[in-house]
């Protein structure tokens, strides 16, 4: 290893140890800054030591749960997972899990059973992909999010084709048979590439929804407009194109059947087994809720298939999951149970709200709208998620958050009542909400980025928990 | 008397939706209900023919730039002509951002192909090419509601501002026979270099505002509903509604930067 590569993993590492000290939090972000700032090569040097290679999850929605059931599955099979936690999915944030994992001599501590795991933003893969250089890379899905970053989703589309250009040889695709602009991505890949499709064939979990989030409507090989068999939401679900005669393809990894179970899902898996052998079946009682968990669950699984991990530490992982950061993750308050469930944008939203309206009885809401670089400046996008569908049971809703005024009016149009109340100010709001909920009772916080970030600080406060994510924490969005 | 009737087209609601432009069409819908006037809601879509006389109101929001290639083409085979000929005869239409740009003469997008507009208004788009900035950011204007045809008398004198959203890659430059919809006060409009925002001609507005449009600027929005009531009804008098919420929302905007 160079010396200045040596030199700056050691800058790096102490750079965390001074924001600790300084109490700003774990230092993830600050690590990778400072040594990506000194070397480039920093990424490359450390990633190519995991003698298991890296496994890459992109897309926009799903991608931290994905990861992290992934880093779960591969601790369950006897890997050490090299996992950057939550939200730190930039370039820096990758520097930083691989040099906090270094010695200060540039070492991994045990690169022998090292499988790094990195969740990455969906524009960050063209610099991501030649760096690390994966074994296999996970495409969750494509939604609108942050247009006023990105420009348009299609902006986001040609990025993972130019990094698909810089897969190395025999990287496996895997890639979600249900969204057509995921799907699209094996036209791309390189030919020495791997596709391993996964997707839901149980067509009883499409809903009859209208679909207004939804993205890609038009074939992306001949401009025709798409039609649906079954959608499950957005443009996800089982679609072909009557122009061209291109469509869904058939999934080596599929769902075939799924149902609510509790507050969690079950469901059974499907593998095909390479040379002719009788398919896997994996049946899972998740202890998450919500079809897109479902799909979390399936891409997990999917990804560890590639990885050649057998069925059995799959099933554990999954089944003893625990939420990731502020997605379904749970709060006792003094008797009350506070949920908090991120919900970034109208296809992730709009998700979180039909698993909020299927769960029995009265609840409370607390509602954040933030504006910040992380959650988009433009937040038009209330208008095309169906907060409707969560008014039914509420009892109590407060809008909050630096842009608590639009929520409110978009709140009126769904019924929730003329004059919903508005507060801005993240401590306050989550200190009423908590008085309005009684002991028994469940609060459901429902944030955007950046707003979840500061309401688990304050709800983990409450609880008395630590208000870091143990081993690792958000960095940046 | 029966009750007026607002009768709706909806554009390639499937197509053109890019931001939050349902809000638009829910606002119109709640802002005549809450008076007691009926709301026809018709979306065209591809292939579909557009006739005037059956619209009061035609709506077309924003779109990515391969969305409206196909749109552009479709609009021009199925629907232009009639839809030029509606708004010459006082038919009132809203088009925001990518439909905006649609409904003028040309559009010519980052790559220099240059798409046939609708010609609605007179007006041209060009995207300064991929490298360009894009015109990204909260947007606050002002507009100067013109005057009822029917009630010259209740002109009303007032700047109103307009807030919401942009964001465009093309920029777009009016000819002598539109004019613009509004002043910017904080953001770029139409290019970001005169200060002009949208344009109008007789009963039609095209804006890059979305936010949405309508819901926050209730003004706006039932200047759009009376214009569109009064070429089959008369002068309609819109009566008040509860506009706490819209207002509060507008206020908040009106500090945003």
């Amino acid at each position: 290893m160079a010396p200045r590569t040596v030199a700056a993993i050691l800058a790096g590492k102490l750079a965390a140890r001074a924001s600790r000290a300084l109490g700003r939090g774990g230092g993830t972000a600050i690590a990778g800054l400072v040594a990506a700032r000194i070397d480039s090569d920093v990424i490359p040097a450390l990633a190519g030591q995991a003698a298991h290679g890296a496994i890459v999850v992109t897309g926009t929605n799903g991608k931290t749960t994905t990861s992290l059931m992934l880093s779960r599955i591969a601790h369950a099979a006897g890997l050490r997972p090299l996992h950057n936690r939550s939200g730190s999915n930039l370039m820096r944030g990758v520097a930083a899990a691989l040099v906090q994992d270094a010695t200060a001599g540039g070492r991994l501590h045990a690169p022998s059973r090292t499988l790094a795991v990195l969740e990455v933003d969906e524009a960050t893969l063209p610099l991501i992909v030649p760096a690390v250089r994966p074994r296999v890379i996970v495409f969750t899905n494509l939604f609108r999010d942050q247009l006023d970053r990105y420009g348009e989703v299609d902006t986001v589309a040609q990025a993972w084709q130019r990094a698909l250009t810089q897969a190395p040889p025999g990287t496996t695709l895997v890639l979600n048979a249900d969204d057509p602009a995921v799907a699209r991505l094996a036209d791309d890949a390189p030919a020495s590439a791997r596709v391993l499709y996964y997707g839901i064939d149980d067509a009883g979990a499409g809903g009859s929804a209208e679909q207004h989030a939804s993205d890609f409507r038009t074939c992306l090989r001949c401009g025709a407009e798409l039609a649906y068999d079954v959608t499950f939401y957005g443009h996800i679900g089982h679609w072909r194109c009557p122009g061209c005669g291109n469509g869904r393809p058939a999934p080596a990894v599929r769902v075939t059947a799924v149902g609510v179970h509790g507050e969690g899902t079950r469901m059974t898996i499907v593998a095909d087994a390479p040379d002719g052998e009788a398919p896997l079946t994996l049946c899972v009682t998740l202890p998450l809720a919500g079809l897109y968990n479902a799909e979390n669950a399936l891409a997990a699984a999917a990804g560890a298939i590639a990885l050649a991990i057998a069925p059995a530490p799959i099933v554990a992982a999954l089944e003893g999951f625990r939420a990731a950061f502020g997605r379904q993750e749970r709060f006792h308050i003094e008797g009350r149970d506070v949920e908090v469930m991120l919900g970034k944008n109208p296809t992730g939203l709009t998700q979180v709200l039909r698993t909020i309206a299927a769960r029995p009885g009265r609840t409370r809401l607390l509602f954040f709208l933030n504006d910040g670089i992380a959650d988009g400046r433009d937040v038009s996008w209330i208008w095309d998620t169906d907060y409707e569908l969560a008014q039914p049971g509420a009892v109590w809703v407060l809008a909050a958050g630096s842009r608590a005024e639009d929520l409110a009016l978009r709140l009126k149009y769904a019924g929730f009542g003329e004059d919903v109340p508005v507060e801005r100010d993240e401590q306050a709001a989550v200190r009423r909400a908590l008085r309005e909920t009684p002991a028994g009772e469940t609060l459901y916080v429902v944030p955007t980025y950046t707003a979840m970030l500061r309401v688990r600080e304050l709800l983990a406060r409450r609880e008395g928990r630590a208000a870091h994510w143990a081993g690792g924490e958000e960095g940046d969005a | 008397m029966t009750a007026p009737v607002l009768r709706v087209a909806h554009l390639y609601p499937r197509l053109m939706n890019i931001y939050g432009d349902r809000g638009n069409i829910m606002c119109l819908r709640h802002r005549c209900e809450a008076r007691g006037i009926g709301f026809e809601l018709t979306e065209l879509g591809m292939g579909e023919s557009f006739h005037g006389d059956a619209y009061d109101l035609v709506f077309a929001g924003g779109a990515q730039d391969r969305e409206q290639r196909g749109v552009a083409y479709d609009l021009l085979a199925t629907k232009a002509a009639a839809l030029r000929a509606a708004v010459e005869d006082g038919v009132a239409l809203l088009a925001v951002c990518g439909a905006y740009q649609l409904f003028g003469r040309f559009y010519r997008d980052a790559s220099g192909a240059e798409l046939p507009g609708a010609g609605v208004f007179d007006l041209s788009t060009e995207h300064p090419g991929v490298d360009a900035k894009r015109c990204i950011g909260n947007i606050i204007c002002e507009w100067q509601p013109a005057g009822r045809r029917s009630r010259p008398e209740a002109l009303p004198a007032a700047i109103v501002t307009i807030v919401g959203f942009e964001n465009h890659g093309g920029r777009t430059r009016l000819g002598p026979g539109a004019r613009p919809f509004a002043r910017v006060r904080h953001g770029f409009g139409n290019n970001g270099e005169d200060g002009s925002e949208g344009a109008v001609y007789r009963n039609a507005i095209g804006t890059y505002v979305h936010g949405s449009l309508l819901p926050k600027n209730p003004v706006l929005a039932d200047a759009v509903l009376a214009a569109a009531l009064e070429r089959r009804y008369g002068a309609i008098e819109l009566t008040p509604i509860d506009d706490r919420a819209e207002l509060r929302a507008h206020a908040a905007a009106l500090r945003l930067r």
